[in-house]
């Protein structure tokens, strides 16, 4: 049941992975994904609605246990960019922030953490379940293009501008705030990646994630290709990943290292692959065993 | 061509498609800005009865430096805080009150101004009675009560700061010709803006409403000079004013 049968095509997505390694470890860093995303929200939903004051405030900025600050690193440069000093609280909050991602890996954060990613990857889901064509791609480094113009404009503005349409704070102010009309800018991009163009927003746009790619490059976790050799062509892996382009290098490359900064680990090519070709490795690790 | 083609594909792109990407990305994310920019200027008109919580800096600098996280509002134990949604009469995320529903209770800590990590809630603001919400602002005597000659008072009462903020002032009621009446009179170096006296007033719609100060206060022109009319002599007149 290994290599004959996933060359050739069957209606349901990663049959193969599913056939050889049953349908939970076909889906397991999916499902640890989902549990990871709902367990933040939750962490911080148990405060308003329990009294349960784990994490008080939003991704924006927040408290752990009342006493460590954390904020997105991003808001924090907008304000410093409005020429605004901040509060220390939000400086530290931002730098421990800003750490983790620098050693868990950049990325982690829009798979593993950012609310966002449930919409994008549903509709992702629905253009493989419907067989949408593919649509004429945008370049991938806009959001580097966009993660620009989010700082520069409260320089002219003087306003903190992105935060009225940032997504993603969204889910997390409609869930502990009731504040749930802003759900329209998630409502917007679920249609963008739906009918315009395929992983737009988190693959294209995003300028939080292109501020985690940019701080996540030197991390020592990353995806690695090391059964390469066992790759048998059936793009289960170029179908699911969203950021695809990362995926050619480490298969056809020298180094079977994914060390794109795009990658965000997310960890579905690793699921989808009957072959198990791919698996999170520790580069650092890795290193110091090679040189011994 | 051919030849053409096989150089551009070995170099990845050429100097040219490089710059006209560039440049045309560079445009639509410029336009982009623009947009957001426009509609977050444009959307960061605070509604007149949404009023800040205590310690807020002046709405730009407000809008300049708060993250939206909700930290004030979850450190406001009496629910009086609330975050904007979107379509609403405060920027999206930030946070207000507005006092005919929830006033500010005037904690002695003042939380909210503690919880702040962004500093767009003033941490200088130690002194509760020293914040500057808004204004109370009587907008309506034809329907105050006491203006009628009645004895209501309860904004009067129920103001924390009373007979400083809020006074009764006496007065000759013309109408019956025989009796008081009591204006309620708000000083307005003394207002906080908590919002108490438009939140207890007895009618439909409050006739104190609370008001931003840069709507409740009026402004003299920096040219302006005062002149003290008591202290003015004709003499004085006569040769000219000095100041």
């Amino acid at each position: 049941m290994s290599k004959g049968t996933s060359n050739t095509s069957t209606d349901r997505f990663a049959q193969a992975a599913i056939d050889e390694l049953g349908w939970w470890r076909a889906h397991k860093f999916l499902f640890l994904r989902r549990a990871s995303q709902l367990s933040v929200l939750l962490a911080f939903a148990i405060g308003p609605w329990f009294g349960l004051w784990l994490l008080k405030g939003n991704l924006s900025s927040s408290e752990l246990l009342a006493t460590i600050p954390l904020s997105d690193p991003l808001a924090t440069l907008q304000v410093l960019m409005t020429g605004h000093w901040p509060e220390l609280s939000l400086l530290l909050g931002a730098a421990i922030i800003a750490l983790f991602y620098l050693v868990a890996g950049g990325r982690v954060f829009c798979s593993w953490v950012c609310p966002v990613n449930l919409v994008t990857d549903a509709a992702s889901w629905l253009r493989r379940k419907f067989h949408l064509p593919r649509t004429s791609e945008m370049p991938r480094n806009l959001r580097y293009y966009l993660l620009a113009v989010v700082l520069l404009m409260p320089l002219f503005s003087g306003i903190a501008a992105w935060e009225w349409v940032n997504p993603v704070p969204v889910v997390y102010r409609a869930l502990l705030f009731g504040a749930g009309s802003g759900l329209w800018i998630l409502a917007a991009i679920f249609l963008l990646d739906l009918f315009i163009s395929e992983r737009a927003w988190c693959g294209h746009l995003c300028p939080t994630g292109a501020m985690f790619a940019l701080l996540g490059k030197a991390s020592p976790v990353k995806v690695s290709a090391v059964n390469a050799k066992d790759c048998d062509n059936c793009m289960d892996c170029f179908e699911v990943c969203p950021e695809r382009q990362v995926l050619k290098p480490a298969l056809k490359g020298t180094s079977p290292m994914i060390t794109d900064s795009d990658c965000t680990q997310c960890g579905r090519c690793i699921d989808v692959c009957a072959q198990r070709v791919f698996q999170y490795q520790n580069r650092i690790a890795l290193k110091a065993e090679n040189n011994q | 061509m051919n030849q053409v083609n096989r150089n551009t594909k070995a170099k990845g792109v050429n100097r040219r498609q490089f710059l006209a990407t560039s440049a045309k990305a560079g445009c639509a994310m410029g336009l982009l800005g623009l947009g957001v920019t426009g509609v977050a200027k444009q959307s960061s008109h605070l509604d007149p009865l949404a009023i800040r919580p205590p310690g807020a800096l002046t709405e730009d600098d407000f809008l300049s430096a708060c993250v939206r996280c909700g930290l004030c509002v979850e450190a406001c134990p009496y629910d009086t805080l609330k975050l904007a949604r979107w379509f609403e009469g405060a920027p999206t995320g930030t946070p207000y009150f507005t006092a005919r529903a929830v006033p500010c209770e005037m904690c002695d800590d003042i939380p909210c101004v503690k919880a702040c990590p962004s500093g767009s809630l003033d941490h200088s603001l130690t002194e509760i009675n020293e914040s500057k919400m808004g204004i109370a602002v009587l907008i309506d005597e034809k329907s105050c009560l006491n203006f009628k000659g009645l004895r209501c008072d309860v904004c009067y009462r129920v103001c924390p700061l009373i007979d400083e903020a809020i006074t009764l002032e006496r007065q000759h009621n013309q109408r019956s010709d025989h009796h008081a009446m009591f204006l309620p009179t708000v000083n307005s170096d003394s207002c906080t803006g908590c919002g108490k006296c438009e939140h207890v007033c007895v009618l439909e719609e409050s006739a104190i409403r609370v008001l931003p100060a840069h709507i409740a206060l009026g402004k003299t022109a920096s040219h302006d000079t005062y002149i003290n009319t008591e202290e003015t002599t004709l003499e004085m007149l006569n040769k000219g004013l000095t100041l």
